[in-house]
């Protein structure tokens, strides 16, 4: 065997750990190395953790997403300026997903962003790109009358997923009702006062994402799993995404790669005059000579990232899918492989592996 | 999963395969516990054909774990005779019975003095540690 994977690679001192870290490590969790953080990548089986979640409910330690705090009379017109998305749009206690884009369009990061009051919002960022972020966000609020504020070490963040999540957070939840999807509510969760729980997740199920004060994550998450949700690594979050089409940043999203050809278009409103409008634009009239596709292959084999797809394109995402029991991807293709049922023929490590373009998501209940 | 054994019958190799030597000149090789066990639940092993040359610390196979490949490494030489053709379909036996249904292929030997680089489970074992 060659040892040299990540799942062997070895855990470092320096690496930053979250507020559930102990509860990981007692569960007996395998911690990697993930974007500067000692994270769970699996507690015993990828396979029963994601199941968990299409069946039941799991729940995520996702501490290491960050979190940005823009407030001020200029909060709102400043997040015009940077986010993709339209933020008049968003309602009170409402949640909206964007992309933050450079002059030339390429993706800095995708990004949820929850609107807390009338000139206060608060935007999670990718782990790998939040310090980032945070330069592009202070570089940008020269002249708006904003205040940006650090939140990633006071808040830890668990998202509670699957078909059971809303009944359990809501048993531990005495006082008010839960948040409906894409909206979001202050509520005392398992004790801890002013969690703010989201309807949001990256899953594909129903559930709920709770940015909690990180001298109460540890408490929250035992009674979770005390209720009998069963902890999830990011490993089965990444089959879980995958299976939905839902984009993950560092391989189906970078900065070379702009948000049309990415198909996040829809989280682009280029009439807000948002920095990198005029290049989404420019890109959405002329099109991008890739986009993205997810694919499922046709027989044995399973594609990963980086490999070929033969006649141009590459995979930028690939695994197992628990859920079809086959392997499953999302590739960067010419347009005139975009339709789906194309067939196409990835280099998977020398051997040629048979794949079909399918419309997305690759799973859903109804087809389950 | 079973739990971590190192059976006494067995040699190893310290790129964490095993070796079952036959009197007929043959010897099964898989990886051992220590190996599924790092790599997690299989879901794929791409087998090499019959008749197919292995060479002492070259890899000859791959699996795959949800998470990631890995190449499988010949602790010794020789023609592949036999490939366990079950693995195809369920690469988790790996996993369940890494010595016994989970082993990999038969090898012809080529080379048999190759066997005295190998380590017994005793010294296996004190590379894990």
């Amino acid at each position: 065997m060659l040892g040299s994977g990540p799942v062997l690679a070895a855990s470092s001192e320096t690496l930053k750990r979250t507020p559930l870290h102990d509860r990981h490590a007692a569960a007996g969790a395998k911690l990697v190395p993930f974007a500067g953080w000692e994270m769970p990548v699996q507690y015993a089986s990828i396979r029963e953790e994601h199941r968990a979640v299409r069946s039941d409910v799991g729940i995520f330690d996702v501490s290491h997403m960050g979190e940005i705090e823009t407030s001020g009379p200029g909060a709102e017109a400043f997040l015009q300026r940077i986010l993709s998305n339209d933020v008049t749009k968003i309602a009170r206690d409402g949640a909206q997903y964007s992309v933050l884009t450079r002059e030339d369009g390429g993706v800095l990061d995708d990004l949820f962003t929850y609107k807390l009051g009338d000139d206060r919002f608060l935007t999670v960022t990718n782990a790998a790109n939040h310090v980032k972020d945070l330069a592009w966000f202070e570089r940008h609020s020269d002249g708006f009358d904003v205040t940006l504020r650090d939140r990633l070490h006071e808040l830890g963040m668990i998202a509670v997923q699957g078909p059971r999540a809303r009944a359990l957070v809501q048993e531990l939840t005495p006082e008010g009702e839960l948040p409906a999807r894409m909206r979001t509510a202050h509520l005392t969760v398992a004790g801890a006062p002013g969690t703010l729980v989201a309807g949001t997740g990256y899953t594909g199920e129903e559930g709920v994402e709770l940015l909690v004060a990180a001298e109460h994550a540890g408490s929250v998450w035992d009674a979770l799993t005390a209720r009998g949700a069963k902890p999830v690594g990011l490993a089965a979050r990444d089959t879980l995404r995958l299976e939905v089409c839902f984009h993950l940043y560092g391989n189906d999203l970078s900065e070379e790669r702009g948000p049309i050809e990415a198909g996040l278009g829809w989280c682009c409103k280029e009439e807000t005059a948002f920095v990198g409008a005029e290049a989404v634009a420019e890109a959405r009239r002329a099109g991008h000579a890739e986009k993205l596709v997810a694919f499922v292959i046709d027989g044995p084999g399973i594609a990963r990232q980086g490999n070929p797809v033969m006649g141009g394109g590459e995979v930028t995402s690939g695994t197992l899918s628990p859920s079809l029991e086959v392997g499953i991807g999302m590739a960067y293709v010419p347009q005139d492989h975009v339709e789906p049922g194309t067939r196409m023929e990835i280099d998977v490590r020398g051997k040629v592996r048979s794949a079909v373009v399918k419309s997305k998501p690759l799973y859903s209940k109804e087809t389950a | 999963m079973a739990d971590a054994s190192y059976p006494d019958d067995l040699k190893y190799h310290p790129e964490h395969d095993w070796v079952r030597l036959s009197d007929d000149g043959t010897a099964t090789f898989g990886i051992t516990w220590f190996a599924q066990e790092a790599l997690g639940e299989l879901v794929f092993f791409d087998p090499p054909e019959v008749g197919k040359r292995v060479s002492k610390d070259e890899p000859y196979a791959e699996v795959e774990s949800v998470k990631a490949v890995s190449d499988v490494i010949a602790p010794l030489s020789g023609e592949i005779v036999e490939v366990n053709g079950g693995l195809g379909d369920a690469p988790e036996t790996i996993n369940d019975d890494p010595y016994e249904k989970g082993w990999m292929v038969k090898v012809r030997l080529s080379d048999v003095q190759e066997v005295d680089a190998l380590m017994d489970a005793a010294a296996y074992q004190e590379i894990l540690t």
